[in-house]
């Protein structure tokens, strides 16, 4: 019995998915029990398929003329696609594979005269080039927002910050259910399930993120439109499907229509991922094309063939020259545009604390694609995407929210996990926050804490408290104290510590933020001035820079 | 007479009305029901899970046991012989608790957590001393996987036989610890329903008290606001104290951190001690190590005598018998 070549298709999708799938959840530090070791990494390469994304290796090259760690990896997609057109769309792409996926419900028997004409090319299939136009001048400009469009970005971004998030948290609501149960069996039970989960699905803590619902929800909406038309996603808006169209266009292998044998019965239609017009009569657009193959398995005529080097006339993409214009005008537009408002040179926004390593604005906001990946992994859950905190051009790019979690004081993650070096990769070492840091050290300081002397416990309220020198990771302390005499409400004399900030020592790490008692606004807080990656955002003449 | 084909037949026309009073009545006493169930939501109850650990007095042993001079592995294995052998302090069958420092992201040359080689000796003694399970575990402050993970005692006592347990966010349950100030706290439930408690703190510096010892390490057993505590830091001492009532102490004074504590970080803070304070009196070996490495009398430190008088134990360690051997 011979393999269908669609079921290998399938099984392709499947293994590349699950694949995605299990790197996805082990971006993560799990922890060993059995490991010391001092410095931390995590084992598995979890952003390989950012690395094969010819995509993401043209914006890094366009934003910082050259390819980050990793990145030469796509030319293991870009050169077979140039080829043998957009394999890469129906057999290995993840999203692609779940576009897929949802779009094969739709029934023959009811909609079987509504899916073939649906599954003609369309003209709005260009759309995605013009997307990809305008991303490409906007990164060139500054701004890497392809991210914004980049499949595995969404993917990752999605269902790392929103639906594996979700998950966590209906598995476990399920879990207590169980385990709180009045009946032993049943607790047994969940017991077993939350270790088996455990083990492969949920995460160590409940993770939460800021603008989770937001990235849920569009995801929900660009999967709920492959129910009206097989995979819009990919035939309308894929900016890589666009790229890798593109470079398809000189490709040697082809789909070869024998007419003679033609019934225009077409058949090829039902289940065309791509709306390529495989059917007889029109030209067949290589750039459309998944090779998802399966229109020569449905021809019932056997008359579709893809042969080397065909000898048939075929349709590349197809622009227009005034849409073309227009892209670019508006990609050269956009960065000019959004940088006409205050927020990215001259008024930055105070709670702007972007991760260890991360390059100055300029350049992070060019190379970083928003994919959330940094923000997956942080052990302590503090990195979240932003809304408006680094304007339009920066929404959903990481920013640390202390109080939620603090920068953990050796820990490089992030910078390992980024795929664009816009958090350039560092090691503990070089972050050096656990020596004295005031020497010739220069360490690298996300921002400055201040203190509300209205709302700390010993400046205002005659209470002992001094949590956060506790937690202070440098050595000396940046946060150090007095001794004081203060007078309760009673009228006592009292002796409290008072809490002080040594700028020269403080690395922004957010310790004392996210430790401190007063719970809903603390009473120590982080701002960004001072961060070591910025040359303008400074307070000390003398204090030195990372 | 002809049938009227706008209207219903009488049949179909009651059994439509018993439909429809059915589901009202239905609805009409759910309501009702349910209104008589109405009342505020209380947080679950504390539980009361209050038990001692400790084990009879041998008036012919050693109350604190001081042991200078030696590697770890050494210096553990010597303590627990001048108190008398861990057969003394676990029975064949228990269950024991050993409770380092596992607070923070540190590396065991940092001195901010215990040393993982005195933590594998003693699960090792309870072990062969016949104890069923021998449970390692703490709630850190900073990333628990990582501070597990690179203080090295996660491997460490993994490697002796321990069952080592992360602390999970959701296996924790209110306790009531029927303190002076601590009532209703949540505790990492692997602290309640064991037969022994060993407690393995490693003696630091720490800004609001001074130094932070062995009754300070109780706070590792806690979740929830944990940063109150530092409010009422001795009434909260003694209260944990008095509730977990430990097997035995052991102070791991091998590296002392005498600067920044309780993080540290700067091995220049650091002091080599190669000492080791054992026993089964946690007041008098806290200030006992408070005085030695820190020269702090006992009013310096309040919960001490506050501790004394809750009948933990005494103050005056010059009072108790004590064991001092050097290892060459």
């Amino acid at each position: 019995m011979r393999l269908k070549p669609t079921k290998l298709r399938v099984f392709s999708q499947i293994t590349f998915f699950l694949l995605f799938l299990f790197l996805l959840l082990r971006t993560e530090f799990r922890g060993s029990l059995s490991a010391s070791g001092s410095e931390v990494r995590l084992p598995y390469p979890v952003g390989l398929f950012f690395q094969l994304d010819p995509l993401v290796a043209l914006s890094n090259a366009l934003a910082s003329h050259a390819l980050y760690r990793g990145l030469l990896w796509s030319l293991v997609i870009l050169i077979p696609t140039m080829f043998l057109g957009r394999f890469f769309c129906g057999w290995i792409c993840p999203l692609g594979s779940v576009h897929h996926f949802f779009s094969s419900f739709k029934s023959e028997r009811k909609r079987g005269k509504q899916l073939i004409e649906s599954n003609r090319y369309q003209r709005w299939q260009t759309t995605k080039y013009y997307l990809l136009i305008v991303a490409v001048v906007a990164v060139m400009m500054g701004t890497g927002i392809v991210g914004w469009l980049d499949p595995f970005s969404l993917l990752v971004r999605s269902l790392g910050l929103s639906i594996v998030p979700a998950t966590n948290y209906g598995l476990r609501a399920a879990l207590a259910v169980l385990e709180h149960s009045r009946f032993a069996p049943v607790q047994t039970v969940g017991g077993v399930l939350h270790f088996m989960l455990g083990t492969l699905l949920l995460s160590f803590k409940q993770p939460y993120f800021r603008q989770g619902v937001w990235l849920g929800v569009i995801f929900i909406f660009i999967v709920a439109l492959n129910f009206r038309i097989t995979r819009f996603w990919c035939r309308a808006l894929c900016p890589l499907g666009a790229l890798l169209g593109i470079v398809s266009r000189w490709s040697v292998l082809g789909l070869v229509k024998s007419a003679e044998h033609c019934n225009d019965c077409n058949r090829c239609l039902l289940r065309c991922q791509g709306g390529d017009d495989p059917a007889g009569g029109v030209p067949w657009h290589q750039s459309e094309c998944h090779l998802c193959l399966n229109c020569v398995q449905e021809c019932p005529e056997h008359s579709l063939k893809f042969k080397f080097f065909p000898r048939q006339k075929t349709v590349g993409t197809n622009l227009q020259r005034r849409k073309v214009l227009t892209g670019l005008a508006a990609g050269a537009a956009l960065v000019p545009l959004v940088r006409s408002t205050p927020g990215f040179a001259a008024e930055r926004h105070e709670r702007l604390l972007r991760p260890p390593g991360a390059l100055e604005e300029e350049f992070f906001l060019s190379r970083c694609i928003r994919c959330g990946e940094c923000m997956k992994v942080c052990p302590n859950n503090a990195l979240h995407p932003t809304l408006t905190e680094a304007g339009i051009e920066g929404l959903w790019t990481p920013v640390l929210v202390p109080r939620i979690g603090y920068c953990e004081t050796s820990c490089v993650l992030c910078s390992q996990v980024c795929p664009t070096g816009a958090i350039w990769e560092i090691t503990p070492k070089e972050k050096g926050w656990s020596v004295d840091v005031s020497g010739a050290a220069k360490p690298i300081r996300l921002g400055t804490a201040f203190y509300d002397r209205g709302r700390c416990l010993p400046w205002a309220m005659a209470t002992d408290c001094i949590v956060c020198e506790e937690w202070c990771p440098t050595s000396p302390k940046a946060i150090y104290f007095r001794t004081a005499e203060v007078i309760d409400a009673a009228g006592n004399v009292k002796q409290v510590k008072q809490p002080y900030l040594d700028p020269a020592r403080c690395v922004g790490c957010g310790a004392c933020e996210h430790a401190c008692p007063v719970q809903d606004r603390p009473a120590v807080y982080i701002t960004s001035v001072g961060e070591s990656r910025s040359r303008t955002n400074q307070i000390l003449l003398n204090r030195r820079r990372g | 007479m002809g049938t009227d084909n706008t209207a219903l037949s009488r049949r179909e026309a009651l059994l439509k009305l018993l439909r429809v009073a059915g589901a009202g009545a239905g609805a009409a006493g759910l309501g009702i029901w349910l209104s008589e169930h109405s009342w505020r939501p209380e947080a679950a109850l504390a539980m009361a899970a209050k038990h001692g650990h400790t084990v009879v007095a041998d008036p012919n042993l050693p109350e604190m046991a001081i042991i200078q001079g030696g590697e770890p592995t050494q210096l553990a294995r010597q303590a627990v012989e001048e108190l008398g052998g861990m057969r003394r302090f676990v029975s064949r069958g228990d269950v024991v608790l050993v409770k380092p420092n596992i607070g923070w992201d540190r590396t065991p040359e940092q001195a901010a957590n215990t040393n993982p080689e005195v933590v594998a000796e003693i699960v090792r003694q309870c072990l062969n001393a016949g104890a069923k399970r021998v449970i390692v575990t703490d709630v850190s402050c900073n990333d628990a996987r990582r501070c597990f993970q690179r203080s090295g005692i996660a491997e460490a006592a993994k490697l002796a036989g321990a069952d080592v347990i992360l602390p999970d966010p959701s296996r924790f349950k209110e306790v009531d610890l029927q303190g002076e100030v601590l009532h209703a706290w949540p505790v990492f439930d692997p602290f309640l329903n064991v037969d022994k408690v060993i407690n393995i703190p490693i003696a630091k510096h720490h800004g609001l008290t001074g130094t932070t010892l062995g009754m300070k390490n109780w706070y590792g057993m806690l979740g929830g606001q944990r940063n109150q505590l530092h409010q009422k830091i001795h009434e909260s001492l003694v209260d944990l104290a008095d509730f977990v009532r430990p097997t035995l102490t052991i102070i791991d004074c091998y590296r002392i951190l005498l600067r920044n504590g309780p993080t540290g970080g700067n091995l220049e803070d650091v002091l080599l001690k190669n000492t080791l304070v054992a026993g089964t009196d946690p007041v008098a070996l806290d200030a006992y190590v408070a005085k030695a490495y820190w020269n702090m009398d006992v009013d310096a430190l309040p919960y001490l005598k506050m501790a004394a008088n809750r009948g933990l134990g005494t103050y005056q360690f010059e009072k108790v018998r004590t064991s001092v051997k050097k290892l060459s």
